[in-house]
């Protein structure tokens, strides 16, 4: 094989991996969020199916193969059937830009854990999270449905506004790192005092406010208005059914991981260990466990946040992201750029 | 033929077909939405000329937030499909004719330049590159000038729309 053959392939079975590990990784989420919730809420959840209620995803998978699936009377047909596509197709996207691990070396070559180690790495997740609104915005508009359209109206709107602070919320963590290059945002963090030089510490401002944006928009609760069952049944997937209601329904769990991957490596060093001793064992550089356990404790907390707290009402939600989050994030950013020229 | 010269016609081919959909297509939502695959295939097509960051301010500013509030009016009011009015002025068609006419040399007269190897010679457009020119005396004032008229856009907008009290 020639070199550039030889990278294509490498870069081939990296796409297929991370994608795969990424929808195991969902299944396992629509199980584990289920049965933590039910904890939470003094029940059992899912338990009949396999040891433990784990084999309830395949079973869940099979029921929405086999489940017709409807188009409405009046639907937009084309953009029905594109919505669900384009929301998986942008959530699976801004995964290739994150760094899972550092990089490996293997039959004496070196190879990043990461799909694309962009120049412009944060600059590109932000655009791809914008592109995401569109899938519900088409969800929302061509199901030709008052509920749909109003959950469509209200999300985009939502995550619009939220978008703003979320990407403001980075800037200070791009300024320290003095790059757009996610891997180069990972090692900025690292040195001798371990997880005390992690940028939840350094910008916690940044990061309370990247924590409230991004619970936003990704729509859990308690942001979750676009689908407010009380008021809009299941907001702008209410006519789906089937594997597009499905493929929505992915779309939500990762867009999910996605976040929880980049406050990983943006806010918690990434890879790196807590305590520098620990990054490696019996000679092995074992990052990309200490990436994984990072990103599930993220998981986790979204998990719990949904059994802690109630709705937002929609005036509040406006309120908050513009009066409060924007403000402070400029706040962050003009404090973080007079410790930059000074130091 | 090189994998990017490959991407760089599939790209092409779809921004000019969707760019023609936008014109040609009477349902002013399908025309937004032909719009928004228009400015992600020419940001590809920046991406494939080597420069990433003007490929991903073109669908960070374009495609995701003023395309956003296009579809957002265009499905606050629920517009229909346009109408088509009979007719149309022949004044107005010989002014489309004219200015159709002058893109086309403009068009021409860079081709032109480029096939005899005069074009503009390459531009470094890294991120870094770009920035350290935005805030060089150059540019500076132009680009300061411009946020400030954009701000005081934004202001007379809410001004406009703050209800009497």
């Amino acid at each position: 094989m020639t070199p550039v053959q030889q990278e294509l392939l490498i870069a081939t079975v990296k796409v297929l991996v991370f994608f795969h590990v990424f929808l195991g990784l969902f299944s396992l989420m629509t199980y584990v969020e289920r049965r933590l919730l039910a904890f939470m809420q003094f029940r059992l959840g899912p338990n009949r199916t396999g040891p433990f209620g784990i084999l309830q995803p395949v079973a869940d998978g099979i029921k929405l193969f086999f489940k017709e699936e409807v188009v409405p009377e009046g639907a937009n047909k084309w953009l029905f059937v594109a919505a669900p596509a384009l929301a998986i197709v942008t959530a699976f996207l801004s995964i290739a830009v994150v760094p899972y691990g550092p990089t490996l070396h293997l039959f004496g070559r070196d190879i990043p854990l990461q799909i694309a180690d962009l120049d412009v790495g944060v600059l590109f997740l932000f655009a791809i999270s914008s592109l995401g609104v569109y899938a519900i915005v088409m969800a929302g508009w061509a199901a030709n449905n008052k509920y749909t359209l109003l959950g469509g109206l209200r999300s985009s709107a939502q995550m619009f506004s939220y978008e703003l602070a979320l990407g403001m919320s980075w800037v200070g963590a791009i300024m320290l790192a003095g790059s757009f290059r996610i891997s180069d945002i990972v090692v900025s963090q690292g040195g001798p005092w371990g997880m005390l030089h992690w940028n939840f510490l350094r910008q916690g401002l940044g990061f309370l406010v990247y924590l409230v944006a991004a619970t936003a928009e990704v729509n859990r609760t308690p942001f979750d208005l676009p689908e407010a069952e009380t008021e809009l049944v299941a907001g702008f997937h209410t006519e789906y059914s089937s594997m597009r209601f499905a493929l929505l329904q992915m779309a939500e769990y990762v867009n999910m991981m996605t976040v929880s991957a980049v406050g990983t490596s943006l806010f918690f060093g990434g890879w790196l260990a807590p305590v520098p001793a620990l990054q490696t064992v019996l000679g092995h550089d074992v990052g990309f466990l200490w990436f994984l356990a990072k990103m599930g404790a993220a998981l986790f907390f979204f998990i719990w946040l949904r059994g802690t707290v109630p709705r937002f009402r929609y005036d509040q939600l406006m309120h908050f992201g513009w009066k409060v989050l924007v403000p402070l994030a400029t706040l962050n950013i003009l404090a973080t750029a007079a410790w930059v020229a000074l130091t | 033929m090189t994998l990017d010269v490959i991407l760089f016609y599939v790209f092409g081919a779809v921004a000019v077909g969707s760019a023609l959909v936008v014109v040609g297509q009477r349902h002013p939502t399908y025309s937004a939405f032909a719009l928004i695959v228009t400015l992600c295939s020419l940001s590809a097509v920046f991406g494939l000329l080597g420069s990433p960051f003007i490929a991903v301010l073109q669908v960070v500013v374009y495609a995701g937030a003023i395309m956003v509030l296009f579809l957002f009016v265009l499905m606050l009011l629920n517009v229909k499909r346009e109408e088509r009015r009979p007719g149309g002025g022949g004044a107005v068609k010989a002014v489309a004719v004219g200015l159709g006419a002058v893109l086309v040399a403009q068009v021409g007269s860079v081709l032109a330049a480029a096939a005899r190897g005069s074009g503009a010679p390459g531009f470094n457009a890294s991120t870094g590159h770009v920035a350290r020119l935005l805030f060089s005396p150059a540019y500076l004032y132009v680009f300061e000038a411009t946020s400030i008229l954009i701000l005081a856009a934004l202001v007379g907008a809410v001004a406009l729309a703050r209800k009497e009290s």
